[in-house]
C-alpha cells in the first residue's frame, strides 16, 4: 500500500490535524488539499476553517460551539474527529482538482539573483545550466506559509537543491526567487530570509490592494520564464 | 464621533478577535494577544465580540475623545487616567468631549484593551478589522497607531451605559508567574524522560527578545529524541516549538502559520490570556492537561461570557 492510514491527533484543545504521509508528494498533497477542500464546504457547527500543509490537514475550530452542537464536553474530540474522517472519506470519491496553471516571468542572475554565481560553482556547473535546470519543470505549490502569499513549490532539480545560506540576509526584496534544498519560493515582500536567491519576478505574490490579494492557491503549477 | 492619538504608545495596534479563512494562503489570524479581556471590553460598552479594540503595550498611548463616548479598559492594568483622574479597568466610563485617557503606570500585566461604545469603524480587509503587520494591511492602515491618528467611532448600540463591571469571579485570573494548562503536542513523546520533567516541574522566564510572534521561554534545555526537524505542517496560537537550540517557544498572536519544529504542546486556549499578560524576565510554569479537561474549563468560561453578556443587556435595557 503506498499511503499509510492517516494518523490525526490534536493541536491544542481548538485544532486537529490529520496526517495523510510523512513526505514530499503530489498526491499526498492533493489528499491534504482535497480534504480541506472538502471540509470548507460541509463547514461543520464550530468550524472555523481548514488550512492544507505538505502531507497534512489542519482543522481549526470553536470547542465552545462543538459542545452547543453535540451537547457533551467528553466527546469534542471524538466529534471533530469523526467529522474529518468523514471528509477524507469523501475526497476519496472526489475528482481532484487539478491546480491552476501560471506562468512566472523572471530575470535571472546579477542583482536580481546574487547567490547565482556561488550556487553554480557550488554544484560544478555553469550559470546558465543552472537556470536551465531550474526553468525545465513544472513546480507545484505545495503550500503556503512563513508569510502571507509565500508558496512553497518543488521539487527542485536535485543538481541546483542547496541548502539554505548559512547567514541569512537582513533584507530580500518582494519578488527575490530562492533555492532551500528541494524547494523553491518567491518572497511577498521586503524581509529577512535565508534563501538562495537565483532571480526575481515583477509579480506581486501578495498584494493586499488586489481581490483577492494573494496569488497562489495550493495545488497551482508553476513554471518559471525567462524575461 | 472619533478618538485622536496624542501619544502613540509603544506598540499600539487596532485588532478585533482575528482574521479568519486565510491560513491556508499564509495569511494567520492574528487576532488579540488577549481574547477574554478583549472580548470582555466589547461586552461591557455594548458591542458584539467581533468589533475592533486597542491593544496597547506598555508604554500605552494617550487618547483624546473628541466625542462623548463610553469606553471600558480591560486587561493588563497600566492605571488608566481620564483627564488625570483615576479610573479602574473592567468597568465602564463615560468621557466627555475633549477628555484624554493617560495611563500613569504598568501596575500589573502587559496589554491593555480599550474598546469603546459603537465600536471602531476600520474598513474591513479580508473580513475582519484586525491588523496585520506582516503584510501591512487591516487595522487603521496596516500599522501600528502613530501621534495624530484619528479612528472613527460607530453608532452605539442601544446596550451601553455607564458603570458596568462583571463580577471579579469571571475575570482572569491574571499572575505574575502563572502557571498555565497544557495539552500534550504531537511531539510531546519525543522529549526524552529528563525533558518531560523539565517541561512540566521548572519554571521558565519569558526572555527578552520575545514579540508577539512568540515568547522565547528560558530554563533547562530540553531535548527530543531523534529527528529535531520536520516537514512544515501549521501551528497555532499558544503552540510550544522546541527549536535545535533548546529553548522552547510559545507562538503568540502573530505566528506564523506553519512551522517545522517538534511540537511539544499546547497552552489551553483558557488560559491564553494568563500567558498574553506576560513580559520579558517574568516566569511561567506548565501543568499538562487532558484536552477533555481543557475544554470543560474553555465552556465554563464562555458560560460566563454570555451571562455576562445578558447581565449587562438587562442592565442596560433598565435604564432605558
Amino acid at each position: 500500500m503506498k499511503y499509510p492510514v492517516p494518523k490525526i491527533y490534536c493541536l491544542g484543545d481548538s485544532a486537529m490535524t490529520i496526517e495523510f504521509g510523512v513526505g514530499i508528494d503530489e498526491d499526498v498533497n492533493q489528499l491534504a488539499i482535497a480534504c480541506a477542500d472538502q471540509l470548507d464546504k460541509t463547514r461543520f457547527p464550530g468550524f472555523i476553517e481548514a488550512a492544507p500543509a505538505y502531507a497534512s490537514t489542519t482543522v481549526f475550530f470553536d470547542p465552545f460551539q462543538v459542545y452547543s452542537e453535540i451537547g457533551d464536553h467528553s466527546r469534542i474530540r471524538d466529534h471533530v474527529r469523526e467529522r474529518i474522517m468523514l471528509a477524507a472519506a469523501a475526497t476519496v470519491e472526489t475528482c481532484p482538482s487539478i491546480g491552476r496553471s501560471v506562468e512566472i516571468r523572471t530575470r535571472f542572475g546579477g542583482e536580481f539573483g546574487p547567490d547565482l554565481t556561488e550556487l553554480a560553482a557550488r554544484c560544478g556547473i555553469s550559470e546558465s545550466d543552472v537556470i536551465e535546470a531550474f526553468i525545465n519543470r513544472e513546480y507545484r505549490v505545495f503550500m503556503l506559509g512563513f508569510l502571507p502569499g509565500f508558496a512553497y513549490m518543488g521539487k527542485v532539480d536535485e543538481r541546483i537543491a542547496v541548502p539554505r545560506r548559512d547567514v541569512p540576509r537582513r533584507s530580500v526584496p518582494s519578488g527575490s526567487i530562492g533555492i532551500a534544498d528541494d524547494q523553491t519560493g518567491i518572497y511577498p515582500f521586503d524581509s529577512p530570509g535565508g534563501w538562495q536567491l537565483i532571480g526575481r519576478t515583477d509579480i506581486k505574490v501578495f498584494d493586499k490592494e488586489n481581490v483577492p490579494p494573494y496569488f497562489f492557491s495550493p495545488g497551482d503549477r508553476v513554471r518559471f520564464v525567462p524575461e | 464621533m472619533a478618538i485622536e492619538i496624542l501619544k502613540p504608545g509603544l506598540m499600539t495596534t487596532v485588532r478585533d478577535i482575528g482574521r479568519f479563512g486565510y491560513r491556508r494562503f499564509g495569511v494567520n489570524p492574528t487576532g488579540v494577544m488577549d481574547p477574554v479581556a478583549a472580548r470582555i471590553a466589547n461586552v461591557l460598552v455594548g458591542n458584539s465580540d467581533h468589533d475592533a479594540v486597542i491593544e496597547a503595550n506598555f508604554p500605552a498611548p494617550e487618547i483624546r475623545f473628541q466625542s462623548d463616548t463610553i469606553f471600558a479598559v480591560t486587561g493588563g492594568d497600566f492605571a488608566p487616567r481620564l483627564d488625570g483622574a483615576e479610573i479602574r479597568n473592567w468597568r465602564t466610563f463615560r468621557a466627555e468631549a475633549g477628555s484624554t485617557l493617560s495611563f500613569s503606570s504598568k501596575a500589573g500585566g502587559s496589554r491593555c484593551y480599550i474598546a469603546v461604545a459603537g465600536g471602531f469603524a476600520i474598513t474591513q480587509w479580508l473580513g475582519s478589522s484586525t491588523t496585520n503587520l506582516a503584510a501591512s494591511a487591516g487595522g487603521f492602515h496596516g500599522r501600528k497607531l502613530a501621534a495624530g491618528d484619528v479612528i472613527e467611532i460607530g453608532e452605539p448600540g442601544v446596550f451601553s451605559s455607564v458603570g458596568v463591571s462583571p463580577a471579579p469571579s469571571i475575570l482572569p485570573r491574571y499572575h505574575d508567574f502563572p502557571t498555565v494548562r497544557i495539552t500534550v503536542g504531537p511531539e510531546f513523546d519525543r522529549l526524552s524522560t529528563a525533558s518531560r520533567n523539565d517541561l512540566l516541574n521548572s519554571t521558565f522566564t519569558i526572555g527578552k527578545n520575545s514579540d508577539l510572534m512568540g515568547f522565547r521561554l528560558e530554563g533547562p534545555s530540553l531535548t527530543v529524541d531523534g529527528e529535531t526537524s520536520f516537514l512544515s505542517s501549521a501551528v497555532t496560537l499558544g503552540t510550544i516549538q522546541l527549536p535545535p537550540g533548546g529553548d522552547p517557544i510559545l507562538l503568540m498572536s502573530d505566528h506564523q502559520t506553519t512551522g517545522g519544529y517538534p511540537r511539544i504542546g499546547h497552552v489551553a486556549a483558557v488560559d491564553i490570556p494568563l500567558a498574553a499578560q506576560l513580559g520579558p524576565s517574568e516566569r511561567i510554569a506548565f501543568h499538562l492537561v487532558e484536552p477533555e479537561e481543557a475544554h470543560k474549563l474553555l465552556i465554563a468560561m464562555e458560560r460566563d461570557l454570555v451571562m455576562l453578556r445578558t447581565a449587562c443587556r438587562l442592565r442596560s435595557t433598565k435604564r432605558i
